[in-house]
């Protein structure tokens, strides 16, 4: 063997072994609350609320409180995030005010979470008197959902062939109609992976729900979008740092819950993309 | 030779991308149900020239345009953009097909013009087909995925996707190039037959094609009008010595 071969073998050693180090912390964290939690999932923990200082009982409104909120997000972030993009995308000069608009999305995906929940707090709770809500919480989700959902929605805009567009125009399309029927069809298997990518961060996020929709304890359903909710990371917040002799296997518990909701999520959106990809014809 | 009726007028049609101009003083006049062929070295506008017939060059913003060019005695910058170009349709280099069916690659067209009705798109998709020869191969595959067409059948459903739309003239921008010589023998017949109801230009690297098909030939080279003739006549006696240097295979 000689020494560029060698060479070869060294560099495709660490290569390899920098991508193991990704599967490793997933495969850990998943194995450790598993291995914790599972024994403590069960039908009740499910379906109950929680009884004798969240001690006992079970999640059930937290869940609830939780998927209320990554739809209450949704209903915000996913119109206005992919209406935008196809703004900057098909419709927008190359201006100042684009580059501003573009960097401004760019720059709200790097502002921490604590930020958007007291930015939230200030604008919807107080100024707009929303209260501490679903309506405010959601809307809080929504705006850092944003910018994940606009990137990804831009990129699948401007990876459809030009050549589509192309042909659409040359047969006296509108730039509507090219844009609604030769454009957003191929795009939307990306908007999807992004939408969900950007819902399940959302689902798993505290600090925007702190101050504004979050409840300590609140063993009912929400009535309607002006009440307050419980969410599965806000409550294994509070079971573990604010409730004494909190049993460990209710928290492991909890957190199994978050992470296969969010898995759910990805799934759903995983096989979405594999049904849109078999009808992917260039 | 009879008068002919002029559809198409070009005057003193310039055309830039940023400070790059491509044609300049071009003045031309193309006939009704004419074949046009515009030949010449690569760079030299032609294809330029097509697509601003119907305003296609607007789609690059850097795409600038001075002179006029007339349609049916309008100035085309009172037509707009989607009328004109169902008027004036063209055909790509390169077979360019939508990643739907066969049926739904031709029907396109006539969707979004407003044209309803499951029979009468129907009719309007085999009437296309018919004209652009391809209704007999594909006829039971209506529903299949056009991209598993030939490169030959792909091109011919390009041409079918724009007789749908009921244009008057067609453009092709060497609609042959990417083809075999019996699926570009086809595309011609099809430009043959075409001709009773149709105005259609030809921009092609290939002087034989030209040859074969056009009866009239614009020589362009730099972005100029070089000469302009019936082709059978520019072809053996051409007036200037860089068209007979081109088509003689001197350069280019």
């Amino acid at each position: 063997m000689n020494a560029a071969r060698i060479r070869q073998k060294i560099a495709f050693l660490v290569l390899a072994i920098a991508t193991l180090l990704i599967v490793i912390p997933i495969l850990l964290t998943i194995f450790y609350i598993v291995k914790n939690g599972i024994s403590a999932v069960t039908w009740t923990f499910i379906t109950q609320s929680p009884r004798n200082g969240m001690k006992e009982g079970g999640i059930f409104p937290a869940i609830v409180g939780t998927i209320v909120l990554v739809i209450g997000t949704m209903l915000f972030s996913l119109p206005v995030g992919v209406l935008s993009a196809i703004y900057l995308v098909e419709y927008a000069k190359d201006n100042f005010f684009t580059r501003l608009v573009k960097l401004s999305v760019v720059n709200l995906s790097g502002i921490p979470s604590i930020i958007y929940g007291l930015f939230g707090f200030t604008l919807f709770v107080l100024l707009m008197k929303l209260g501490t809500s679903i309506l405010a919480g959601s809307l809080t989700l929504a705006i850092m959902s944003l910018p994940v959902i606009i990137t990804a929605t831009k990129e699948a805009l401007e990876s459809v062939p030009f050549s589509f567009r192309e042909i659409s125009f040359s047969l006296g399309a509108t730039k509507w109609q090219t844009i609604r029927y030769c454009v957003l069809p191929y795009a939307i298997p990306g908007i999807l992976t992004g939408t969900v990518l950007s819902l399940s961060r959302a689902a798993g996020e505290t600090a925007p729900i702190l101050f504004t929709v979050a409840a300590f304890y609140l063993p009912r359903l929400p009535r309607s979008v002006f009440d307050q909710v419980m969410a599965l990371p806000y409550h294994l917040y509070t079971i573990s740092t604010q409730v004494p002799n909190m049993p460990m296997e209710l928290s492991f518990a909890t957190g199994f819950v978050l992470i296969a909701l969010v898995f759910i999520m990805n799934l759903v959106s995983i096989i979405l993309r594999a049904h849109y990809r078999k009808k992917k014809l260039w | 030779m009879v008068k002919q009726e002029t559809i198409i007028k070009t005057v003193g049609l310039n055309c830039c991308y940023g400070s790059l101009c491509v044609l300049k003083d071009v003045n031309l006049e193309i006939y009704k149900n004419e074949i046009l062929g515009i030949i010449g070295p690569a760079n030299s506008g032609k294809t330029t020239f097509l697509r601003a017939l119907n305003k296609l060059n607007y789609l690059n913003s850097s795409y600038s345009q001075k002179g006029d060019i007339y349609f049916s005695n309008e100035s085309i910058k009172n037509i707009g953009e989607n009328i004109l170009r169902r008027k004036i349709g063209i055909i790509f280099a390169l077979p360019q097909v939508l990643p739907v069916s066969i049926f739904d690659n031709v029907a396109y067209g006539p969707k979004v013009h407003g044209v309803t009705g499951k029979n009468t798109i129907s009719q309007v998709v085999e009437n296309a087909l018919k004209k652009a020869y391809l209704w007999d191969e594909v006829k039971d595959r209506l529903n299949e995925p056009a991209v598993r067409l030939s490169g030959g059948q792909q091109q011919r459903l390009c041409i079918a996707r724009t007789l749908a739309v009921e244009p008057d003239v067609i453009l092709y921008d060497e609609p042959c190039s990417g083809l075999d010589p019996i699926s570009t023998a086809k595309v011609e017949d099809a430009m043959q037959q075409l001709k009773e109801s149709y105005t259609q230009i030809l921009v092609t690297n290939n002087t034989k094609q030209a040859a074969r098909v056009t009866e009239r030939c614009v020589f362009l080279l730099m972005g100029e009008v070089i000469e302009v003739g019936e082709t059978d006549a520019l072809f053996t006696e051409p007036q200037d010595k860089r068209t007979d240097d081109y088509i003689t295979g001197r350069f280019g």
